[in-house]
Order: C-alpha cells, then structure tokens, then sequence
C-alpha cells in the first residue's frame, strides 16, 4: 500500500522518506486520518460480522450446509471494502473530481444494465445483476456515490475557482438533472428505498452547496409533491403499498405485512437491556425475522445484544457522522465539503431508516444498515465512502 | 492544488452544515430513545411475546389418583400398559411424511395401515373421526393394548421406527375388588371438551388437551383432587415448528388418592343381594297385573348411621365402568345410554326417585305429634275412611280398633294417617287452604329433609318431591294446557284424571292430602334420603349430608385432608318422641310387617328396627321399599316393579346385615366372619413412601340357608297378609 507519491499531499513532502518514517511523520497521512471514522467503520463491519454470522449460522437453505458461509463471506466484503478505501484516499478525492464523469457514466451505465434481461428481482425489487459464482451486484448503491461527486463537480466547479460565492440557478438545475436520470432508473426497478435515500442525497448536497434556500425548499416541496404524485398514480407496486400500511397499522395483518415489522419489533423488545446473548436469541435461532442477515440485521443486536450492543451500534453512526460532519465544516473547498455533506446525508438517512424500519417508526424499505448488513455492493460503497471522507480530511489545507 | 483560493467559509453554508449536523444528531437521538422505549421500558412486554413465539409445550399428563375404599383396597386405580404412540414431529420430518414408518408398524401391530394413517391424522374441520384432537407435539397414542413381544419389537429396532415409541402408561383400571363393581358411584373419565378447556383457561386447574375428565359419581366431584398437575416440558421451535432447544419445564404431579367411606366387601354384598333380590322378584307373580314382577330397577344404600357416611351403594342395572378406559367404543355408548339400554348410567340409589309408600310414615307419625296429637293417643284403625263419596280402603280392608300411633307404625294401618291428614287438611282450610296455613304433614316432610337434595359427594342428585299447596299450584300452571286439551269429563281413567285436574289441579284437594300422607300420591323420594332419614333415627336425630369421600390423601402421602360428616339439621322431633318412633320400628323387626323377614334375629345383641313400604304407581307394580337401621347402620332398599317391601327386599336386606355383623341363618354372630361389626373409623395406613396399605378381600359366599320360620308374631298377623302388603 506503500504508493510512491500517491499518500502525501503534493508540496507537503518533497523529500524522499522511508515508509515508515513517512507514516509516522507529523504531516503523514496515517497520522491524518480521521482515526475514529476508520475505527467506528471496522467496529460496526465486525459488529456485523457477528450479527451475520448468528443470523445466518443454522440457516442451511441460505448458507448451503456451512455455517460460515456467511460470515466468511462479510468479512471479504469489509476487506475488499478496506481495500477500496485504501484505494479511495490513495487516489485522492481531488483525483476522482476529474474522473467523475466517467464514473458516473459507468454507474448509470449498470444501473440501465439492470433494466435489461441481466437484471435480477430480489423481494420485489428488480435491483440486482447477477454476476455468476454466487456473487451479485446493486448498482444503484455505487449510483449514491456518483450522484454525490457528480453534483458536488458541478455545484462547486465556479465556486472553488472564486469565481462566484454561491451556484447559480443554471448549475443547480444542472446538478439536479444529473441525479434525476439514474435516479427515474433506480424508482422504475423499483427500489423505493434506494431512491429515498437518493433524494436526500441531493437535499443534503444542495443545502451545503450553499444554493439559494428556494431551491432547499422548492425541493423539498417537490419531494412532498411527488411522494403523493407517487401513491395517487399508482406508480408503487402493491407489496410497497402494504409496506406503508403496515407500517401505519403493524396490527393489520401479523401473519401477513405486518410480520416483519411485528416479529422485529418483538425480536428487539425481547433483548432488555443485555440482550439474551450473542447466538442465543429465541427469535433469530427460530428464524422469525426474515431477511435477518440483511435489511433486518439490526434486529439481532437488539435481541441478542439488548440495548447496549444496538445503543453502541446507534452511538458508533453517530461518532462516524459526527465526525464526517466536522470534515465537512472544516475543509475550506466547497467541493470537499458538499461531497463530506452528501455522505452525511446519505450514511444518517439510510441508517435512520433501517434501523427506524426495524423500531416500527419507519416504514419497511429494503435498505441496508451501513457496514452491518451483509451485502457486498452496500459494503465497498460504504467503505468507498469512508475513503472519500479521509480524503477530504488528509488533502484539506492546513492552516498555515 | 495549493493554490486553491482561500475563500473562506461563507456563514451561509455554514450555518447549514451545522443545521444538517442538528439534523443528523436528532435522527439519532430518536432511534436511541425508540430503542430505549422498546427495550428497556416495554422490555418485559415483548420478552413475555417472544416466548409464546417458540416455546410449545408437550405434557406429561400426570397419574390420575386412586379412589380407595374405607380400609385401602383401591377400586378405582391405574394399571401399567403398554402404549405404542407416534411423534408427529419426526414423522412429517421424513420425506414420505412417516407413510412407511406407519405401514411398517402397522404390520408389527396387526393393524390396517389405513387405521393407523388415520389415528395421526390432525382433526379439522373436513377430517372426520378418528382423528387426533391434541397438540401436534404430543405423542400421537395408536393403541393402549400393546403386547410386551409387539413392544419390544418396537424398540429393539428403533431404527427402523423412527418416531415411534412403546412405553408403559398409566390406563384406569376399575378393578373390581371381591366382585364389586360400584360403577355409578365411581363414575367414569372421558377426554376434556374445548368448551371445559375454554371455560377454565382461567381458572385456578386449567384443562390440557391430553386431560380426561371425571364425567360422573367419584371421579367428577373430586376430579380436581385426583387429577394432579400434569408436566409440561417445554420446547423452543423455530418458525417451522421444527424444535431446536429446551425451555424450562415442569415435572408432572400426580394426583391425590380419595378414601372413602365405601367397604368393598359390604358393596359386593349388597350389590349381589339386590340383584339375587330382583331376580327372586321376577318369579313372584303379581295378582294385580296377572304376571310376574318385572323388577326391573333397584338401589340400596349402606349407610353408617352415626355419620351419614356411606358403606355401600349399589344401582341395578349396573354395568362394567371399564368400558370407559381408553374410549368408548359407539355400540358399547350406544348400549349404556341408547333407548332400551334401561339407562344402566344412572345412579338410582340419588338418581332414582318414587312414591316412598309405607316407609314415608314416620313423617306423618312425626307430624301428627307435633301438630299436638300424643303418641300414644287412641287413634281408630278403621278397615276404611270415607270423604265425601270417596272410600280410601286400608290395607286388604283390615281393622285393627283404636290403636297408639305407634302401633299404626307397626301394623302400617293407612286410616291412622287418613284421618289425622284429613283433620289437618280440615283445619288448615280445605281446598284453597286459609292464610295461616300450618300444613303440619308436608312442612315436617321438608324438615326430614325431603324435596331437597341431601348434598351427598356425588353429582346430579335429585330433589325427589313434596307435592305441598305451593307445588299443585306450579304444577298445574306448568300443565294446566296439557291437561285441559286431553281431559275428557266422561274418558278412560286418564281423561278423567286430566279432566279433573285442568279444573282444580291447583287446589289441595282431600285425597291429595290424605293419599300424601301414607307416602303415595305426587310424593317422591331418593332412596338416599330414606337411609339418611333412618339413619338420623338411629343417631338421635341428625340429618347428615351423606359422603361416599372420607379424605384426599396427597400422592406422597404426607398430606391427609379428612373429609369430616356434614350435618344438614336435625330431625323436628323430640328425644321422646324419637325413643317412642325407635321403639315401634322395632316393632316392625319384631312382631310388625318386617317380622317374618327377621326371624331368629338376636335382638337383644343387635336391636333391628325396620319399615316396610309397597309403592302404588299407576300403570306400573308397586315399588317394594325397604328401611332399617341398627345403632350403626341404616340400609334402605328399593325395587321398582318389585312387589311389596318386606317381600322383594326383605331377605335381601337381612343378607347384607347378615354378613356385616357376621351372623348365620339362625342368628349366630361369628365375629371373625363379620365384615364391617363396627363402621371403620381409622384411615387405612399410609406408608412413608405415599402408598397405602390394602389388605387382601375375598369375593362374597353368599348364606344359600334361609333364615328359619319367622318369629313368633305378637300380633299374630296372618302370613298372607305380609306377602302383599305392609
């Protein structure tokens, strides 16, 4: 991992250093790092690792016959993951800018890809390419980082140049076609809870751009609009329906709809303070919470861990976005911090989600929990993410 | 990129990254409280829902008590056999849902594969009889009736039966000690309903699927007692039911063991001796009706006459309560409860009620003396007493002259108790009766104890009745229409009968009173009242509720709960007049109706008082009634369609005495052959480990001799004269 040049900062180390003296240096980038953010992420990827492992462990139609298959498989992701970060600040975020069109293209690219016979429907959404081997990929969680440095491009271009204090109305719209073509492709598979997501990336990234408040709040006015446009008109399918009364009325049909949300619902009460025990939860043993390794991973820690091992999952989001939003207020380009915005965005409305689905205070949406849930595509883009942001730390300016 | 401008932050965009800060900082602090909500505060509530989520329970159910008799022979108890079941669980695991499993076992059994297939299907509602109605967790029962070489085919090749299982299990056994059957008053089990298991969901003993329920005698009064705690092993199973741990579990209790007051031997005598009484019946022929007696029901009691505890109680017909062990089969059902089956269920001896005849009087005799006419009075025994145009004949048209009351007990004269009811009935207004009625004869009725139940430990009881002014007047509202619309002025005896009643049902007319007063009429009584009537005679005057249970003594036999007697009043009479009722049925033994039945009866030893009494029932034979006592003891017999009392239940009731005090034909008492010369008192003996000790009985010999020729009779009645009527 030891780059020639690529890990400090041109104009900060015009010396040769030997490796280890130039991580350790002052200026170095390991010492850099945002060392919590890294910490939080591996604690809540093996936190993971664990609550997959025992949700997934006696499940012998999922994990054909090996109770690690899961777990092993997890633990890849979060190393490919690592890897992919590694690779992230390596190549610098300022980097990725100039090839973020391209990125982008090839995002929008496999995400058109799903639309095709290659596509793949898991639990009603038609999100997946299967690539063969087991292995499968949702384009639309890369699609989250796109859209990020797509308008964070384009909304700070004229910004960090000096030219102008704030994006005009003409980037803006820009900025906000960009994200609305893969986002129609992500609600037509449809994958509601990616798009949710998506939307509040763009609030996220338009608020810190520093757009006109008309378009923060025309947006979210729009959003609104839509939301209703989107019932009235019957774009949802049925089962997404069902997941919004369910969520509206949990006792409407317990052994229908309202299952999950029930059975998580008591799986998590059911924890107390301590929780019965890693690999000890009467629910996640009887295997009464679907989806348990995945969209509905939280609920083994509550039941399992009780309230401190799900508080301390709660409390490791919370250090993590507490400090990306430090970055985000402390690098001086705009572009570093609506990107750090976005993630933040991003990260704090998918876990709110998630784990809300799973407290009975969300409606169910098929999204993961960030570095938890088992799911590769989820795990490198989280991870990716995570790079961006100790990009944006390790290449901010110094104060002189 | 050094030369980046150092623009500075605008306060715009930083004053929004702050609000998405606040923002993302409520987002969590909500799921932190939602988790502390669910968890911490509703925890309990969600734990408690989690485990009826995957916790299902397989129940032991728990060795049913023993009823036992008063010196420890058990007659209800439970024998060991081996029970083949299939566990549902493991047969729907294999791929052919255990279909070969069943077949192959079927083979072993000597089964129809289908009949097996059948008994572990579940019941639904389009899956008809047989069908398994429990929990799909318990172990399915195939058949009770295993043989040790099936058995243990079984388990020697477990293997090959996966699922399968043979063991041992506790089965009721009625056993039947010395011949005694005792079938109505033990009752019967049968498998709890979904109506019972609702109703006491929530009651301190609820019901399992697997539970049988005492459905009549013993074993329903003291089904909670003898019914134990069943175990219940519960089992975590994940959502497919499939089980995949141990929760904590409940060892089963057994049930307690009943004692009652019931001698084993006494009830196989008794038993015996009222049906050789009803089959010696059935070759006496009746001149009334021009054939012999049909007998065709009958009940004693064997009371203790100090406590009202019961000795013995026997019903006729009767049938074999191990029917009843592991289901009934339809024709044995239909047999014990169809249409010609002369309902062999019922208990007769609190189930049966009739007109008392003659054994009623010591009510009125009872009733006359307290509405102030002496004991000793001079009262006429005319040969009849007419009202109006009238006549009520007394038996065979026999005077006897003025007589004491007590002597009308003897000699059973009617006129006696004609008169002083129609006096009465004179006195207390006539038909409609005046405001103050005293209605002296059925008030001292109700104070016997009469038209009520005794409230003995047996269910369904019946009141028997006391058709007093209040009674004719519920009655003819209850069928004035019936009566009115079938009544015909000038009809057959039936017509008229309605005829008369839809006018003046309502009224207590004089024959109604006086009809009343010997026994006959509307009255009805238990024969279980009778023998507790005689026997507060016997005692000094206290009507106890009569109990078949003594105590529960708890299956480790560390607690023993006597049941002590119950006292439901006392006789309205005084000592004296008592002594005077005591002396005349002595009478009765002795130079009376019931003489001739007890000759050569040591009197002075053993001083024998006695009733007889000969029912009328329209379009029926008389019913042959039979009340005595000792100082110990009172038995009261009944035959329906029996013929007189002393004459059908007479010898029968003197066999019973016989073999209790252990007295031969002539009189000679040999204590080592007397069963019961004395009630037992003491319980019998309870181990340290909870069994009890129960000694040996041998069946009943019944004494082939006749008694010899009775007594000589003071009154120097002709014999004819009994063999009728008392």
């Amino acid at each position: 991992m030891a780059g020639t040049n690529g890990f400090s900062v041109s104009g900060y180390g015009p010396q040769q250093r030997s490796t280890m003296s130039r991580l350790m240096a002052r200026d170095s980038v390991v010492r850099r790092l945002d060392w919590p953010i890294l910490l939080s992420a591996v604690a809540l990827s093996m936190i993971g690792a664990a609550l997959v492992y025992s949700a997934t462990r006696n499940r012998t139609e999922l994990n054909q016959g090996d109770p690690y298959y899961f777990l092993f498989r997890h633990l890849l992701n979060t190393g490919i993951g690592f890897a992919l970060m590694i690779g992230t600040i390596w190549l610098g975020h300022r980097t990725l800018r100039t090839a973020v069109p391209i990125l982008y293209g090839i995002s929008v690219f496999l995400v058109l890809l799903v639309l095709t016979p290659l596509g793949a429907t898991v639990n009603g959404a038609h999100a997946w390419i299967i690539i063969g081997g087991g292995f499968s990929l949702q384009p639309s969680e890369f699609v989250k980082i796109t859209i990020i440095l797509g308008m964070a491009m384009l909304l700070a271009a004229r910004v960090d140049a000096g030219d102008r204090e704030f994006p005009d109305h003409r980037t803006v719209m820009q900025a906000l076609g960009l994200a609305a073509v893969p986002m129609m492709v992500v609600m037509l598979m449809p994958d509601l809870g990616s798009v949710m997501v998506m939307v509040m990336i763009v609030l996220g990234v338009l608020l810190s751009s520093g757009a006109s408040n008309r378009w923060v709040l025309g947006l979210i006015g729009v959003g609104a609009a839509g939301a209703v446009a989107v019932w009235q008109l019957g774009v949802l399918d049925d089962y997404q329906i069902a997941r919004f009364a369910a969520f509206a009325n949990p006792a409407l049909d317990p052994a229908g709809v309202g299952y999950n949300t029930n059975q998580a619902r008591i799986a998590i009460g059911s924890g107390g303070l301590t929780g019965s025990g890693l690999f000890h939860g009467s629910q996640t043993t009887g295997q009464f919470v679907p989806e348990q390794q995945t969209d509905f991973v939280f609920t083994v820690a509550g039941e399992e861990l009780g309230f401190v091992g799900a508080g301390a999952i709660v409390l490791l989001l919370g250090i993590l976005l507490w400090r990306a939003c430090r970055i985000a207020r402390e690098t001086t380009e705009l572009y570093g911090t609506i990107v750090a915005a976005g993630i933040i965005a991003w990260f704090a409305f998918q876990a709110f989600e998630n784990i809300g689905m799973t407290l009975g205070i969300m409606p169910v949406a098929g999204l993961p929990l960030p570095f938890v849930s088992y799911g590769g595509s989820s795990m490198f883009a989280v991870w990716v993410a995570v790079g961006l942001l100790q990009s944006i730390r390790v290449q901010r300016p110094m104060s002189a | 990129m050094t030369n980046i401008p150092e623009t500075g932050r605008t306060p715009r965009v930083q004053i929004r990254l702050i609000v998405l800060q606040i923002l993302v900082l409520s987002l969590l602090l909500t799921l932190g409280g939602r988790l502390w909500y669910l968890q911490i505060r509703n925890g309990d509530e969600y734990a408690k829902e989690a485990s009826g989520n995957h916790v299902q329970q397989v129940v032991t159910p728990a060795v049913r008590g023993s009823i036992l008799d008063a010196r420890g022979v058990p007659i209800a108890d439970n024998e060991t056999r081996l029970v083949v079941s299939a566990s549902r669980t493991d047969l729907m695991k294999m791929e052919d849902d255990g279909k070969g499993v069943l077949t192959k076992l079927a083979g072993v059994l000597g089964m129809a594969p289908k009949e097996v297939e059948e008994k572990v299907r579940l019941c639904d509602a389009k899956t008809p009889q047989p069908c398994w109605n429990g929990s799909p967790y318990q172990p399915i029962p195939i058949t009770d009736e295993a043989t040790p070489k099936q058995a243990l085919q079984i388990r020697e090749r477990g293997e090959d039966f996966p699922g399968i299982t043979a063991e041992p299990t506790a089965v009721r056994r009625y056993a039947g000690p010395g011949n005694s059957n005792t079938a109505q008053v033990l009752g019967y089990l049968s498998p709890v309903t979904d109506a019972e298991i609702e109703k006491a969901k929530d009651t301190e003993s609820p019901y399992l699927r697997s539970d049988q329920v005492g459905r009549s005698g013993l074993e329903r009064t003291y089904d909670q007692q003898l019914r134990g705690k069943a175990g219940v092993t519960r089992y975590e199973v994940d959502n497919l039911g499939r089980v995949i741990g141990r929760a904590k579990s409940d060892k089963a209790e057994p049930g307690a063991n009943v004692v009652t007051s019931i001698d084993a031997r006494v009830q196989s005598v008794a038993e015996y001796e009222l049906n050789e009484a009803m089959k010696a019946a059935r070759h006496e022929f009746d001149k009334n009706t021009n054939e012999n007696y049909k007998a065709d029901s009958g009940a004693v009691v064997v009371m203790e006459a100090k406590t009202g505890r019961v000795v013995a109680m026997a019903s006729n017909p009767s049938y074999d309560p191990n029917a009843w062990v592991g289901g009934i089969s339809g024709k044995d059902y239909a047999k014990l409860t169809g249409k010609n089956s002369n309902y062999p269920l019922l208990n007769r001896a609190i189930q049966g009620q009739a007109a008392p005849g003659s054994i009623f009087k010591v009510v009125p005799t009872t009733a006359a003396v307290n509405a102030g006419y002496p004991f000793n009075g001079n009262y006429d025994c005319s040969s009849s007493y007419s009202i109006g145009s009238q006549v009520f004949k007394n038996f065979e048209s026999k005077g006897y002259g003025p007589i004491s009351l007590g002597r009308a007990l003897e000699v059973s004269c009617d006129t006696v108790f004609y008169r002083l009811a129609h006096e009465e009935w004179k006195k207390d207004g006539g038909l409609k009766g005046h405001k103050d009625t005293q209605d002296w004869f059925y008030k001292t009725a109700k104070q016997f104890g009469l038209g009520k139940e005794t409230g003995i430990d047996l269910p369904n009881e019946v009141t028997g009745r006391i058709p007093d002014r209040q009674w004719k007047q519920r009655f003819w509202k209850a069928n004035k229409d019936a009566w009115c619309k079938a009544g015909k002025k000038d009809g057959d005896y039936v017509q008229r009968l309605s005829y008369e009643n839809c006018l003046e049902g309502n009224l207590m007319r004089a024959g109604d009173a006086v009809n009343y007063s010997i026994g006959q009429g509307d009255t009805l009584v238990t024969p279980i009242q009778m023998a507790s009537i005689y026997a507060a005679i016997s005692n000094g005057g206290t009507l106890h509720a009569p109990e078949v249970g003594k105590a529960i003594v708890s299956a480790d036999g560390k607690q023993v709960q006597e049941i002590e007697p119950k006292v439901n009043g006392k006789l309205p009479m005084t000592a004296k007049t008592r002594d005077e009722i005591d002396g005349a049925l002595a009478g009765v033994a002795t130079r009376g109706t019931a003489a001739w039945r007890f000759g050569g009866w040591p009197q002075d030893k053993i001083p024998m008082h006695a009733k007889t009494g000969t029912a009328e029932v329209y379009g029926k034979q008389t019913t042959s009634w039979f009340a005595t006592y000792t100082k110990d003891y009172s038995i009261v017999m009944t035959i329906s369609q029996g013929g007189t009392g002393s004459g059908a239940s007479g010898p029968a009731v003197r066999k019973i005495y016989d073999a209790i005090y252990g007295l031969d034909s002539s009189g000679k008492q040999d204590l080592k052959k007397a069963l019961l010369p004395e009630p037992q008192k003491a319980l019998p003996k309870i181990e340290s480990d909870g069994s009890i000790d129960s000694p040996k009985i041998k069946p009943y010999e019944p004494n082939k001799e006749e008694p010899p020729a009775q007594q000589e009779l003071a009154a120097g009645l002709p014999t004819s004269t009994f063999t009728r009527r008392d």
